[in-house]
Formats: structure tokens, C-alpha cells, sequence
């Protein structure tokens, strides 16, 4: 700005910009009050949860908490040779204190995913304690040592030594078939535990091939809808919704009525002979069943970005493609076609990302080689209980669809994107 | 100009959308090669549906259309080879001016070079060169509009339609763009098939207009025959201002007739389409055909009073009762010699009967 504009002086000789902000002020104040419960919703809902959710994946504070003393010793051990008698006197303090408070148990647990074995021996540390055997004016090292020969190998150390800063990453790593081994180095575990990397490429590949049937499915009825009398489109465009209006457990149940091998499909298929009665094909508890029901399921939000984006285009624009000498199929191509990709950009994206996260419809059809990772998410939340994995599995899930999103804004655009 | 006179033919065409209304009755209209002709008339006349037809987005529901001879029913419209200049330009708009320019000749796989000369030219015509790279967006409605009639040129088409092509532009522009197309139409002598409602347009650029009316051409001429000569009611209130009278013939020989007004009275008129005695007519006037205080001895010569004065700048529009009729329309040119021009004041008012014309009662 020069600064002659900055002289500019309303009639009361206030410098204008001054009285602008004056004036907009009060304006500023409203629109800021209206929309804050919305942000404070957001905040609640959405950042907190996913900040919450960020520590949970994190965090390793338990065993921190647990073994303080033991920990503190341990900051000046290389880890090469076995601990000095130090460490072995403050490991048994913290082991004491947890026993008194009976929380020696889920150390075991702990220290067990780190290192097979733990238990077993933690449990014979506590029964000498129980009884009183150990004692403490004695050396702390030859007691603890003698008492099993994995105290004395010092992997079982290094193991603990590991579990000392109060964050960790094996959660993520575990959720790629990762983990760090004994060196501290990361590594692949076996490969017939190999379960979430086959997992994760599955929801993408299912995620991407029920956004090509939808799009395949989704773009001729968006471009009936669009281009029929009113009378008809609007019948149509209640078909689309019809399953909105629906509840999406309904839906997949009768799906599953439908898909089943006593199915009316597989009935159909029978009575038309394209199979035999005694040679049903499954289409249920597979992919096929995830991706028929979730193609149908997902279908309507390709329809209505393509919908509103085909609405906007004007017939004349075929019509002025044909009379310019273009076959129908160049005016489509050349013309019609690259008007819609803002709408096939949102439809896409907006299929791509619900199919990914998608968890009931999967869970209930899917079968063992048709469940996506959300319900691997869900199976930790419910199941195991082991929450710092699924809120790990669910940041990447996350961190996936952001990706998505950057490649799409790289692609296409996503100022492009119109949803109507 | 060339001469085929029947270069664009329509004989018996009849379209229906519906199977119950006839949108166009046996429409039957020959234009000659290089000839500018337009379909005037009010909106649902059916003029749009005889130019969607000719373009070959509609088909005719009975009848044939013959490009140079040809019968083009069962031609797409992408094998006709007509040109079209739409309503709302329908330029592509993810296309830069050049690539909307060049796709009908990308189509035709003429080469690149080619293609470059044409497009040049093409602008040049229409004074927008150096506009290759615009997006459509950008341009204001006059130069889109510009394009739009440069995409349908390009690709030498032998017939060029245009619906309403001007409809969306200001008042100024549109007559300038008038001048404009009538110009390119006069150097590069293409058959152009004009569709427009507003009368101003259809004079000033046409060789010939044909008036629709519910599914009809109700008339076919030169834009003064047209205006001078109206062959019925709708014409002669559709084009141009016009005084009417309605009446009863009382009398008719070759050149003159007698009416008796509904309102009271009796003028001479010029018999167009009433033949007989007692037949009931209205009778078309001009407001210019009318004088105030004529000098020349005039068949008809009645006094008015004012009873509104309306001040247009270069001419003062006076509205009269005469006759009964109180919606009696006098354009005064704006001279000194008609002050007298006052609300309320008695005129006298008189006009040949040559120019007041009875024609059919509607």
C-alpha cells in the first residue's frame, strides 16, 4: 500500500482504514458469535478426540510410571554388559512397591510384549518376595540372577531398558507388520502373522474398485437424471434416495437375503439354468458380497455431485458440439465429458473416502476375505481392548485419506471439486 | 449472389411433440442461396422448432426439408453441415477461443496449418484477433457472442442458423452487432436462417422475414412490404404501431371501402381482405400516415382531442380520442410548427384512405 492511501481521511478527518475497522467491527464480533458454538462443537467433536486419539497410540507412560527407580539406574548402563548391582536393587524397589499395590501382573503383560518369558520369571521374583526370601542386605544381583537364567541373560534387560521413554511408535509399526526387535532396529514379523498390510491393501483395492463400479454405474443415471422431463427425473431421483431413506443395517441385511447361496439371486440363477441347483455360487462372506453391497450402498453419493455438476451444463453445448460436425460420441467426449470432471473429482473422492472407513456393511457381508481394516479397528476396540493399537490404525487410516486428499488437490484440484 | 431459390425448402412440414397440438401447420417455405431470411414472431410461434428441425435436432412430424435439393430428414445433424449461432453462444467453455474455433475443423481432420489460417481469418472477420487464448469466461457478451458466430463461419458451412443470437446483450450492442452480422453476411454471401422476436432486429438485417403465428407463416416478404403492406391483423399489429378500428363494412368497391365503426362514425379505408358488404373488419393505420391539420385534401378527416402528451425527444407521442377510440396514437415530429400540442385541445386529424387498410376482423 502506498502511503498516500494511507492518508485518505473520512469527512471527520478519522484515517479511513481506522474507521473501516471501527465500522466492521461490530460485524466482526456477530459473525464470530455465530459460528462459535459450531466451532466449540468442532473442537469437542473432532479435534479433541483425534488429539486424544494421537496420545492413546503413543503412549507408553504405564511402565514409565511403574518403574521409576528402576528407569533412573538404568541412564547411565551402555546396555552391552549385564547391569551394575544398582539397577538389579532399584528394579527389585519398584517390583516390591507394585506387588504391595498388586499391579505386579500387568507388568508381566507388558514387559511380555516386549520380550517372551517375563512373565514367568517376574512370577518366581514374586512368589521370593511373597515369602519373604530375598534378602535385602544381601547383593540384589546374585539373588535375582539365581533365580532364573533369563535374569542373567541380559536381552531381558535390554528389553526393559527399551520400554523407558514414555512414547512409543510400536503401536504404528505393529499396525504394519513391524516391530523392533531385540537390536532396536525395525523389523518384519513372520510372515504368516503378516495380517494388516494385507488388510490395508485390501481396503484400498476394495475402496478403489467400488469407486470405479460406482462411477461406472453412477455416471449414466446422473446423466439420465439430469437430462430427463421433470416428471421422470424426479421418480428417478427418488430411487436414488430411496436408500438414503433407509437404514443402512436394513439395506445390508437384505442384501444378505438376496446374496445368500438359498439366496433370491442364487434361486433366480437356478431357475433361469445359468447354474446348477447343486453348484450355487457364494456371493456372501467374500468380496463380492462387500463389493455389490457397498456399490449400492455408496452409489448415491456419486450420483448427486455428478447430478448437480450435469444439471449446469447446457444441452445447447451438445447440440452446438453436433451441428459443429462432432459424432454424438466426439461431442460427448470433447464436450460434455470434461465438463463433468469437477463432479466425477467429488463423487470420487467423496465414494473413495467412505468406502475406505467403511465397517458395518464389510463386517456383516464381507466373510473372512471381504473385511476391510476398519473392522480389524473395531475388533481391537471391542474385542482385545487394546485401544492405543486401534487409535494408531485409525490415525493411519486418517493419515491415508488426507494422502488421498493431497493427491487428488495435485491431480485435479480441489477448487475443481463441486458438490452443486 | 448465387440463384438457386430453393437452396433451403420446407414442404408440408407438420411437427407435433405431443401427437394432440401442431406446433408447425404445413409450413411451406423456399430461401434462395446467400439469402438472409428471418422467422419472426412471438415466443411458442414455432419459429425455434422450424430452425431446430433444419439443423436436424428435431424431426418433422410429416413433411420434408430439402438442402439444395436434397432431402436432409434422415441426415444427423452432424453430417449436415449447417452451421448454428445459439441463444446463449453455447461456446465450450473449457476451450480456449482458438480450440472453439478450430473443433469443427479438428472434426474434419483438416490439417494444422489449415486450421491456424481459418481461425485467423475467422477472428480476424469479426475484429477479435489476437484472442486465440481467452477462455470464454473472460470475454464480454458482445465478443463471446462474436465467437460464437466466427465458430459457426469457420468451417464454411453453406447455411448458418441463428437463434435469437443477440437476445442477451444490451440495447447498444445488440444494434451494433446487427450492423455487424448483416455485414459479414453481405461479404461472405452465406445462406443465414435468423430466429428473433424483436421486430427492430428482423428489419433492419433481413432480405426477407417470415411472420409466425401458431404454427403459420403468416406472412413472407421484404421488411417494407412487410411494414407498408401487412396482409392481416396479427402482421399489422405485430410490426411496427398501429391505430385500429374495428367495424362493419358498409360499402366496397375496387380501391375504397366505407366502414361503419363499432364506437360510432364512418372512414374510408383501403378494402385488403374483406370483399362483401356487412363483413366485419378491422382497419389497420399507421401513426405517421396521420396528419395534423392536412393541407392536401384528404378522404378522411376527423377531429381529436388530446388526452395524453407523451415528450420523446426527437418526437412527441400523442394519444387522441377520435372517433370514439381513445387509443388513437400520433407521433408529432418535434418542430416549432406544432406547439399547439396541448392536453385537451381539439385537432383536426386526416390520412388518405389508400393507407388504411381493412383487413380481417381478429
Amino acid at each position: 500500500m502506498t502511503s498516500e492511501t494511507n492518508k485518505i481521511l473520512t469527512t471527520d478527518g478519522i484515517p479511513l482504514e481506522e474507521s473501516l475497522k471501527k465500522a466492521e467491527r461490530k460485524n466482526k464480533i456477530k459473525a464470530f458469535l455465530l459460528v462459535c458454538p459450531l466451532l466449540l462443537f468442532l473442537i469437542i467433536t473432532y479435534v479433541f478426540p483425534i488429539g486424544e486419539m494421537f496420545t492413546r497410540s503413543i503412549d507408553d507412560k504405564m511402565i514409565t510410571n511403574m518403574l521409576p527407580n528402576t528407569f533412573k539406574s538404568m541412564e547411565s548402563w551402555d546396555g552391552q554388559d549385564m547391569p551394575e548391582e544398582e539397577v538389579f536393587k532399584s528394579f527389585y524397589i519398584d517390583f516390591k512397591t507394585l506387588v504391595e499395590k498388586k499391579e505386579h501382573g500387568k507388568l508381566g503383560q507388558r514387559l511380555n510384549k516386549e520380550k517372551n518369558g517375563f512373565t514367568t520369571i517376574l512370577k518366581k521374583l514374586f512368589r521370593q518376595i511373597q515369602r519373604n526370601k530375598i534378602d535385602e542386605n544381601g547383593s540384589f544381583k546374585e539373588q535375582i540372577t539365581s533365580l532364573h537364567k533369563r535374569f542373567n541373560n541380559v536381552e531381558y534387560w535390554r528389553a526393559i531398558k527399551r520400554t523407558a521413554p514414555p512414547y512409543t511408535m510400536a503401536k504404528y509399526l505393529k499396525g504394519m507388520d513391524l516391530f523392533i526387535d531385540e537390536n532396536g532396529s525395525i523389523a518384519q514379523v513372520e510372515e504368516d502373522r503378516r495380517i494388516h498390510r494385507i488388510l490395508w491393501l485390501r481396503t484400498l483395492e476394495i475402496a478403489f474398485f467400488v469407486t470405479v463400479f460406482c462411477f461406472l454405474m453412477g455416471y449414466p443415471i446422473a446423466h439420465l437424471l439430469a437430462t430427463l422431463p421433470m416428471k421422470y427425473s424426479n421418480l428417478l431421483m427418488i430411487c436414488v434416495l430411496l436408500p438414503f431413506w433407509t437404514s443402512l443395517l436394513v439395506r445390508t441385511a437384505s442384501w444378505m437375503i438376496l446374496l445368500q447361496q438359498q439366496g433370491i439371486v442364487n434361486d433366480f440363477f437356478v431357475m433361469i439354468g445359468l447354474v446348477s441347483d447343486d453348484n450355487r455360487p457364494e456371493m456372501m462372506y467374500n468380496k463380492v458380497g462387500t463389493y455389490v453391497a457397498m456399490t449400492q450402498i455408496l452409489l448415491p453419493f456419486m450420483v448427486l455431485p455428478l447430478y448437480s455438476v450435469m444439471k449446469t451444463i447446457s444441452p445447447s453445448l451438445m447440440r452446438a458440439g453436433k451441428s459443429l460436425g462432432g459424432t454424438p460420441f466426439v461431442a460427448f467426449w470433447k464436450v460434455y465429458f470434461p465438463l463433468t470432471i469437477p463432479g466425477i473429482g467429488a463423487g470420487c473422492l467423496l465414494v473413495f473416502i467412505l468406502a475406505i472407513g467403511y465397517y458395518i456393511t464389510p463386517a456383516l457381508v464381507g466373510g473372512a476375505s471381504g473385511t476391510l481394516i476398519s473392522n480389524q479397528i473395531a475388533y481391537h476396540m471391542k474385542t482385545t481392548l487394546d485401544w492405543s493399537f486401534a487409535s494408531a490404525m485409525g490415525l493411519m487410516l486418517l493419515t491415508g485419506v488426507l494422502v488421498v486428499y493431497w493427491i487428488y488437490n495435485k491431480l485435479v484440484g480441489v477448487d475443481n471439486i463441486k458438490l452443486g | 449472389m448465387s440463384n438457386n431459390k430453393e437452396f433451403v425448402k420446407f414442404a408440408k412440414v407438420d411437427k407435433s411433440y405431443d401427437g394432440k397440438i401442431l406446433v408447425v401447420k404445413d409450413l411451406n417455405l423456399d430461401i434462395a442461396e446467400g439469402e438472409f431470411i428471418t422467422m419472426l414472431g412471438p415466443s411458442g410461434s414455432g419459429k425455434t422448432t422450424c430452425l431446430m428441425m433444419l439443423a436436424g435436432f428435431e424431426t418433422p412430424t410429416n413433411g420434408e426439408i430439402y438442402l439444395d435439393g436434397n432431402p436432409i430428414s434422415n441426415i444427423p445433424p452432424h453430417k449436415r453441415g449447417i452451421g448454428m449461432v445459439f441463444q446463449n453462444y453455447a461456446l465450450f467453455p473449457h476451450m480456449t477461443v482458438y480450440e472453439n474455433l478450430a473443433f469443427p475443423l479438428r472434426v474434419r481432420k483438416i490439417s494444422k496449418d489449415e486450421i491456424d489460417k481459418k481461425v485467423d481469418k475467422a477472428l480476424s472477420m469479426v475484429s477479435l484477433a489476437g484472442y486465440e487464448s481467452r477462455m470464454p469466461g473472460q470475454l464480454s457478451g458482445g465478443q463471446q457472442q462474436r465467437v460464437a458466430v466466427a465458430r459457426a463461419l469457420v468451417f464454411d458451412p453453406a447455411v448458418v442458423l441463428m437463434d435469437e443470437p443477440l437476445g442477451a446483450l444490451d440495447k447498444n450492442l445488440r444494434e451494433s452487432m446487427q450492423y455487424e452480422i448483416k455485414h459479414i453476411h453481405e461479404s461472405i454471401g452465406v445462406t443465414v436462417v435468423y430466429v428473433t422476436h424483436d421486430q427492430g432486429e428482423a428489419l433492419t438485417m433481413s432480405n426477407r422475414i417470415a411472420v409466425f403465428n401458431d404454427g403459420k407463416v403468416q406472412q413472407l416478404s421484404s421488411p417494407d412490404q412487410l411494414y407498408e403492406s401487412p396482409v392481416n391483423s396479427f402482421v399489422a399489429k405485430f410490426i411496427g404501431e398501429n391505430n385500429t378500428f374495428k367495424g362493419e363494412v358498409l360499402d366496397v368497391s375496387k380501391d375504397k371501402c366505407k366502414v361503419k365503426l363499432d364506437t360510432g362514425g364512418e372512414i374510408f379505408a383501403n378494402p385488403i381482405s374483406v370483399n362483401s358488404k356487412g363483413e366485419k373488419t378491422t382497419v389497420s393505420l399507421r401513426p405517421e400516415r396521420a396528419l395534423i391539420n392536412p393541407d392536401e385534401k384528404m378522404d378522411n378527416n376527423h377531429k381529436g382531442k388530446i388526452e395524453e402528451v407523451i415528450y420523446h425527444g426527437d418526437h412527441t407521442r400523442v394519444r387522441l380520442n377520435l372517433l370514439g377510440n381513445n387509443e388513437f396514437i400520433l407521433k408529432v415530429p418535434n418542430s416549432s410548427a406544432n406547439l399547439d400540442i396541448k392536453l385537451g385541445n381539439e385537432i383536426n386529424i386526416g390520412w388518405n384512405s389508400a393507407d388504411a387498410r381493412a383487413l380481417d376482423p381478429k
